[in-house]
């Protein structure tokens, strides 16, 4: 199990979005995606887009617009 | 929505795929804007995807979609929305993405005449014509007035369940979206993207012709979104922030750009984009960030002019007055 650090910070939805779902298709199921963002759309979009795929977001945090989702990536 | 939900009834497996052009009306605006974040964030074909229980695949077009909008063999709409050429370039996309992996057709949700350009029965067989040489292309929603396809011939799909809706009416379609309990159908009755929008376009042609080059990254495309936008000289413009939102947003640009900000007031910032030739264009640039400031009416703003590749320094300038303003300035 890996455990990767993902910076999107900066980007504007749906582009977070697209880099996470294009940066998990390379991971192994059971390993831990935590992606830090600013937009905050990405706080409802990549959760969203978990759902449908069936990953599991572990964590989720929002400090002053930093935002930290911790994804555990199910294959 | 309502051709995917056609096409599960049938029992057959559906994923969405939405294409990321740069131009797409939602996610930025909202994350822009700051009286837009207490609209729900939500991104509109995520939320489709998940109502119907489909995955949704992002895909980001931004660098191929150039091609498409800078050289539309079929010409721009209203504005500059390539949408005919678009839509091929879309289902040609799709197509790859079918064959990639491993899925045997393509639906779309047009309706045969509901938009004048790209929905007309002419236009949407230049789309088939063009890209679907294998017939592979099906209109759920109005399948039943097109020529078959081969999902139909070959019996994968039950042409008798599809529909044959026709018209700019979208009642047949709200109805169907209530029959299935889609309580919170919403499908965009105008365009999808900014290239639709007059403001937006007008600003982009300006930018092309001030440049003489109609390249553009994905940094361009977005600023148009941002801001207020007065083009004092043809070689710059300036793009002012209208509220905190945006000032933030266009913060996120000060190491690519010349800037200005009011330091003796309170008021937004404002990127310089181009060159101001000589010190008389920086004052006129700062004498414009005043005038958007909350100074506007004092005699004297004092200006931080922080400009690319020097020290930051300040000018007092007195702000311009709304008739020193010619209307073209404004883009
Ligand atoms: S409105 Fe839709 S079809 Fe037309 S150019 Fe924009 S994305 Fe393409």
């Amino acid at each position: 199990m890996n455990r990767e650090t993902f910076d999107l910070k900066g980007l504007i939805c749906p582009l977070p979005v697209i880099r996470t779902q294009n940066k998990i298709k390379t991971l192994n199921s059971g390993d831990i995606l935590v992606v830090l963002c600013s937009d905050p759309g990405a706080l409802h979009d990549i959760p969203a887009w978990c759902r449908i795929h069936g990953h599991e977001i572990i964590d989720s945090q929002n400090k002053e617009g930093e935002i930290t989702l911790t994804i555990k990536v199910v294959h | 929505m309502l051709a995917a939900q056609l096409i599960l009834d049938q029992g057959i497996h559906v994923e969405g795929i939405n294409f990321y052009t740069g131009f797409c009306v939602e996610g930025h605006t909202h994350a822009i804007r700051k009286k837009d974040r207490n609209k729900a964030k939500r991104n509109d074909a995520l939320w489709v995807a998940e109502q119907l229980g489909i995955k949704l695949h992002i895909i980001d077009v931004i660098e191929e979609y150039k091609a498409v909008l800078l050289n539309p063999k079929h010409g721009y709409g209203a504005n500059m929305n390539p949408c005919l050429d678009c839509k091929c370039f879309m289902v040609k996309k799709a197509q790859e993405w079918m064959a990639e992996n491993d899925f045997d057709f393509i639906i779309t949700g047009e309706v045969l005449g509901q938009r004048p350009m790209s929905q007309r029965r002419d236009t949407m067989q230049i789309v088939v014509r063009d890209t679907d040489p294998h017939e592979r292309l099906l209109r759920p929603l109005c399948a039943q007035r097109l020529t078959e396809t081969v999902p139909e011939t070959e019996g994968w799909v039950d042409r008798k369940r599809l529909l044959g809706l026709t018209g700019r009416s979208r009642k047949p379609q709200i109805k169907l979206a209530e029959n299935y309990g889609f309580n919170d159908y919403s499908q965009p009755a105008g365009g999808c993207c900014f290239l639709t929008d007059k403001a937006y376009s007008s600003k982009l042609i300006d930018m092309w012709t001030a440049r003489n080059d109609r390249n553009y990254e994905l940094d361009d495309i977005m600023l148009l979104k941002v801001g207020r936008h007065l083009r004092p000289k043809p070689h710059f413009k300036l793009i002012v922030g209208r509220e905190e939102g945006e000032n933030r947003f266009l913060e996120g640009y000060r190491k690519q750009f010349t800037y200005l900000r009011p330091t003796s007031h309170a008021g937004a910032l404002a990127l310089l984009d181009g060159t101001a030739q000589n010190k008389d264009e920086i004052e006129l640039a700062a004498r414009l960030c005043a005038r958007f400031s909350q100074g506007k009416q004092a005699a004297i703003v004092s200006i931080a002019v922080k400009e690319l590749g020097k020290e930051e320094y300040t000018l007092d300038v007195s702000p311009l007055k709304a008739n020193d303003i010619p209307e073209d300035w404004y883009l």
